[in-house]
């Protein structure tokens, strides 16, 4: 049973960047009558979303977040001794786009530098690897870069998924507080459920081809994608949400000897607001306890949970809170986390437009 | 089938009171039946049943009663 421990170590800062270009989601109509979409948005209560634009990548949203961090905590850069990056929109088949971001970011060769493959679960998985090498005597801070382009995921032609994506980074930065008391993981997995949420083709078990490539009406409704583009259950993940996700709190709860409610925020993956007001309601969360960013950004995959700390939390997490975290989706792979912030300092939003000198 | 569940499935649904709604009424026929409308029976399923029909068996079941039958062979 994957639950860990850590005990002086924090978030003692965060910063996040998006797409400076805002999607309308109630005008966006070229593929489907206007009422149609003015249902999926009320009911999704995904209002607006960020798209990157061409050129600019998860890596340029998590580069624009770290430089911020960095900046606005006077941090040095050669304290940092570990980077993780967590996409599944990476710049590169390879090298990782950690690497690469350790040479943009003027960090040390010394550097441990990886990615990390995973969706909506990932940011608390990268947080459990950065707290336990944060534990280690001679490592001084380490920095979690998680960013996603999810919007190039999906078809547009396909109205389970093309209202619900769109595109952020983040930049975390962990190290040891001997006054910080312990953070609690709960870490899941279920392979068994892999078709849920998928992209068939494109990697080396199904290689890109022509075929590939091709738009194909994939169902009954005259949904459009590629084998190429992501496809996703929506039904089976809410039954997988609603079977696992309660299960997954008892059990940290139990493991953390701490209740819910003795807790400051709950920080749930962004998936959509029906399905998160309802996940709320029978979790028994107070409301003004539970922040919400789907209605300005959508579903940001793995960058949903920081990019809701970092638009609704600014100046929230000064002196001493305690956060539950809970992410779950492809995969599946789902966690959860019950951690204690001290003077965690959220910096302002950067709102990144394309510039030709990204890299 | 029992009237509580009509009256549920209604709601989840959101039918109009004065809108017809029959045990034998194909549920995919319904004005009211969309890929959201779904996610509302799932969540109704869930809160007041407990009981969760997976894709794979739900697309086997045709009408109202259909779901209300296998609510209840599935109820623990």
């Amino acid at each position: 049973m994957a639950l860990l421990q850590y005990s002086g170590v924090k978030i003692s800062a965060l910063a996040g960047a998006v797409p400076a270009n805002c999607i309308t989601n109630y005008d966006y109509t070229a593929n489907f009558p206007a009422k149609d979409v003015k249902d999926i948005v009320d009911r999704t209560g995904i209002k607006e979303r960020r798209f990157a634009p061409a050129g600019m990548t998860a890596s340029d949203l998590c580069f624009a977040a770290a430089e911020k961090l960095l900046v606005d905590n006077n941090i040095k850069r050669e304290e940092i001794d570990v980077l993780l990056f967590v996409s599944q929109t990476p710049d590169y088949r390879m090298p990782a786009t950690s690497v690469v971001l350790q040479n943009r970011l003027g960090l040390s060769k010394q550097t441990a530098a990886f990615d990390i493959n995973l969706g909506c679960s990932a940011f608390i998985y990268a947080l459990s690897a950065a707290y336990a090498y944060a534990t280690q005597p001679n490592i001084r801070k380490v920095l979690v870069l998680d960013g996603e382009t999810r919007s190039r995921v999906y078809h547009p032609k396909d109205r389970s998924t093309a209202f619900l994506f769109g595109d952020a980074g983040v930049a975390a930065l962990i190290e040891k507080d001997p006054r910080v008391g312990t953070s609690y993981f709960s870490l899941n997995s279920d392979g068994s459920r892999a078709e849920l949420i998928k992209i068939d083709a494109g990697g080396y078990r199904n290689p890109s081809t022509a075929d590939t490539l091709k738009e194909k009406v994939i169902d009954e409704h005259g949904n459009i994608r590629t084998d190429e583009h992501g496809h996703m259950n929506g039904p089976d993940v809410f039954n997988f949400v609603l079977r696992e996700i309660p299960k997954d709190l008892k059990r940290l709860q139990a493991f953390a000897n701490k209740e819910l409610s003795e807790l400051d925020y709950y920080l749930f993956h962004q998936a959509n607001d029906f399905m998160n007001s309802y996940l709320a309601k029978k979790l028994k969360l107070a409301p003004e306890k539970t922040p919400s960013s789907i209605a300005k950004f959508g579903n940001t995959s793995s960058v949903s949970i920081p990019i809701t700390m970092v638009d609704q939390l600014q100046g929230q997490l000064s002196g001493s809170k305690n956060l539950l975290l809970c992410g779950f989706g492809v995969g599946m792979s789902w966690a959860s986390a019950i951690i204690p912030t001290l003077d965690c300092k959220i910096s302002e939003l950067v709102e990144l437009e394309l510039r030709n000198d990204a890299l | 089938m029992n009237q509580q569940f009509l009256n549920s499935f209604r709601e989840a649904l959101e039918i109009e009171a004065e809108d017809d709604l029959n045990a034998t009424d194909k549920f995919r026929d319904l004005e009211a039946w969309d890929s959201l409308a779904r996610l509302s029976l799932i969540a109704m399923l869930d809160d007041e049943y407990a009981v969760e029909i997976e894709e794979d068996a739900f697309e086997k079941l045709d009408t109202v009663e259909d779901i209300f039958n296998y609510v209840q062979e599935n109820r623990t």
